[in-house]
């Protein structure tokens, strides 16, 4: 899979569990404060990674994503 | 009495049943003997021996809630959220001008979020504890339509739910008005909401021989007090109210729909699911709310009976009410909405609340449907068929549930003011 191939699908997930527009979101979006996640969402948007791309993703790496960008990251270097 | 109990008025209604997502809607359905029953559209009944059930007819919840917000809740949630809404705004209340602190929730529930239990524990099984949602037991608690209810509303005052099975509700609005009462709160939004028709729910009632299995005539299959009635049909739904102090609502104005002037709470102390065949616990619900009203029974124009079509817990109530009424149980009109709903469960009692409510509104008695044979045993006025007009100046409302639980509410005809 492409880096674009998981930026898009990264995008989609978001959009699917935050409740926002696609055009709302960019790289450097912090989840927290730019897209409305509370804790809940975010435990809930880093299993849907995993399960999406099939990777699994450990408490501490998790807390390191904060970003879009950063989600984006990690993937690509995990797959 | 050493107490001098304020007067309690409800102001405010929100109701989403089976027959009609409105007031309007609603009323109009009961007036027409509509029936709420279909087969189920949400899971493949293969193999159920019940195969129908009242659910909700055209309803979206994203009409009501964002989408987002609708996600994480169960329907129960979402049907509650939606009804109190309703009520609060059908009240008039001004949130913004009054203290956030001085009104309250009391919202039930009989089970909670069956749908999403039934979901995550499939996920579960399928995928491992690690893929259980973190939204999975906010989602699923009994409490949590309080909770939401009082965090999109901003509403800072008493906040919980009951649970007593199918009399859930009705003690919801009971502990309501104490609170007002007790001068805890201010104005209270009251009531409860049920989601249960899911593949272990019915499973489960039809397990328990509580659900009538009239698979080939659905519309047919509510039948209280008919010979040939084989068990509940089971309905999903929620109703709210609004409720303040009379001297509040005098004071701005707002629309009086009823007063609650009786409340009883009992329990048969018996049986887990078996209501006590002479209907012992009813009996004294039913007096101690005729005794908190001050009123002697000859005074009660219309019971809107727990009567949910099972064999047993029909006559049993009966009975009961020939007891505490005496005579004029041959006087007064008797109707069970059930037969046009279908059973809230936990909802139910605060629906048919409303059922009373909109009944001394409208002066009518809304009718039991399905009854082409009276079983002999029932030789009181059960409403047969049609809607009956007659003087309504206190109507009361009866809900028992699992458990042995009785509730009971008298509802007299808005004061003039």
């Amino acid at each position: 899979m492409s880096a674009a191939e998981i930026t898009d699908k990264v995008y989609d997930i978001i959009v699917s569990k935050m409740g926002v527009n696609k055009d709302q979101i960019k790289p450097e979006s912090k989840f927290a404060d730019d897209l409305g996640a509370d804790s809940l969402d975010t435990v809930e948007l880093i299993m849907e990674l995993e399960n999406e791309f099939g990777v699994q993703i450990p408490d501490e790496d998790a807390e390191k994503i904060g970003t879009v960008q950063q989600a984006v990251d990690y993937i690509v270097n995990k797959k | 009495m050493g107490l001098e109990l304020k007067r309690v008025v409800v102001t405010g209604i929100g109701v989403l049943s089976p027959v009609g997502l409105s007031i309007t809607d609603f009323w109009n359905a009961l007036m027409e003997g509509k029936s709420g029953a279909a087969p189920i559209s949400y899971f493949d009944t293969t193999g159920f021996a019940t195969t129908f059930a009242c659910e909700l007819k055209n309803f979206k919840a994203d009409e009501y809630i964002d989408r987002k917000s609708a996600d994480r809740m169960d329907p129960y949630c979402q049907y509650g959220v939606i009804s109190a809404e309703h009520a609060l705004k059908d009240s008039g209340l001004d949130l913004t001008s009054i203290d956030p602190t001085r009104i309250g929730v009391v919202h039930g529930s009989g089970i909670g979020g069956m749908t999403v239990y039934d979901q995550q524990f499939r996920q579960y099984l399928e995928r491992g504890p690690r893929r259980v949602s973190p939204f999975f037991i906010p989602m699923l608690i009994p409490d949590i339509a309080a909770g939401q209810i009082s965090i999109r509303n901003g509403l800072m005052g008493p906040n919980y739910a009951t649970a007593s099975a199918c009399a859930t509700s009705l003690h919801a609005v009971m502990d309501a008005v104490m609170l007002l009462q007790m001068g805890m709160a201010d104005y209270m939004v009251c009531g409860g909401s049920e989601a249960p028709i899911t593949p272990m729910s019915v499973a489960g009632f039809n397990s328990a021989k509580a659900l009538s299995t009239r698979n080939d005539a659905p519309a047919k299959a509510s039948r209280p007090y008919d010979v040939d009635r084989d068990g509940f049909v089971m309905g999903e739904g929620a109703g709210s109210l609004v409720i303040e102090t009379y001297e509040s609502a005098v004071r701005r104005g707002a629309k009086i729909y009823a007063e609650i002037v009786g409340m009883g709470a009992s329990a048969d102390a018996y049986h887990l699911t078996a209501p006590h065949p002479e209907g012992l616990g009813a009996r004294s619900a039913m007096s101690t709310a005729l005794n908190m009203a001050g009123i002697t029974p000859d005074k009660i124009d219309y019971i809107n009976t727990h009567g949910t079509a099972t064999p047993l817990g029909d006559l049993a109530e009966i009975r009961a009410i020939k007891k505490v009424f005496g005579d004029h149980a041959h006087k007064l009109s008797i109707s069970s909405t059930k037969s046009m709903t279908g059973h809230l469960l936990g909802a139910a009692g605060v629906v048919e609340s409303i059922a009373c409510i909109l009944a001394l509104q409208n002066q009518t008695v809304p009718p039991t449907i399905n009854l082409d044979n009276i079983d002999p045993e029932i030789d009181v006025d059960v409403t047969p068929n049609k809607p009956k007009a007659r003087s309504i100046e206190y109507a009361l409302n009866n809900g028992f549930g699992f458990g042995g639980h009785n509730g009971c509410l008298i509802f007299r005809k808005a004061p003039a003011v």
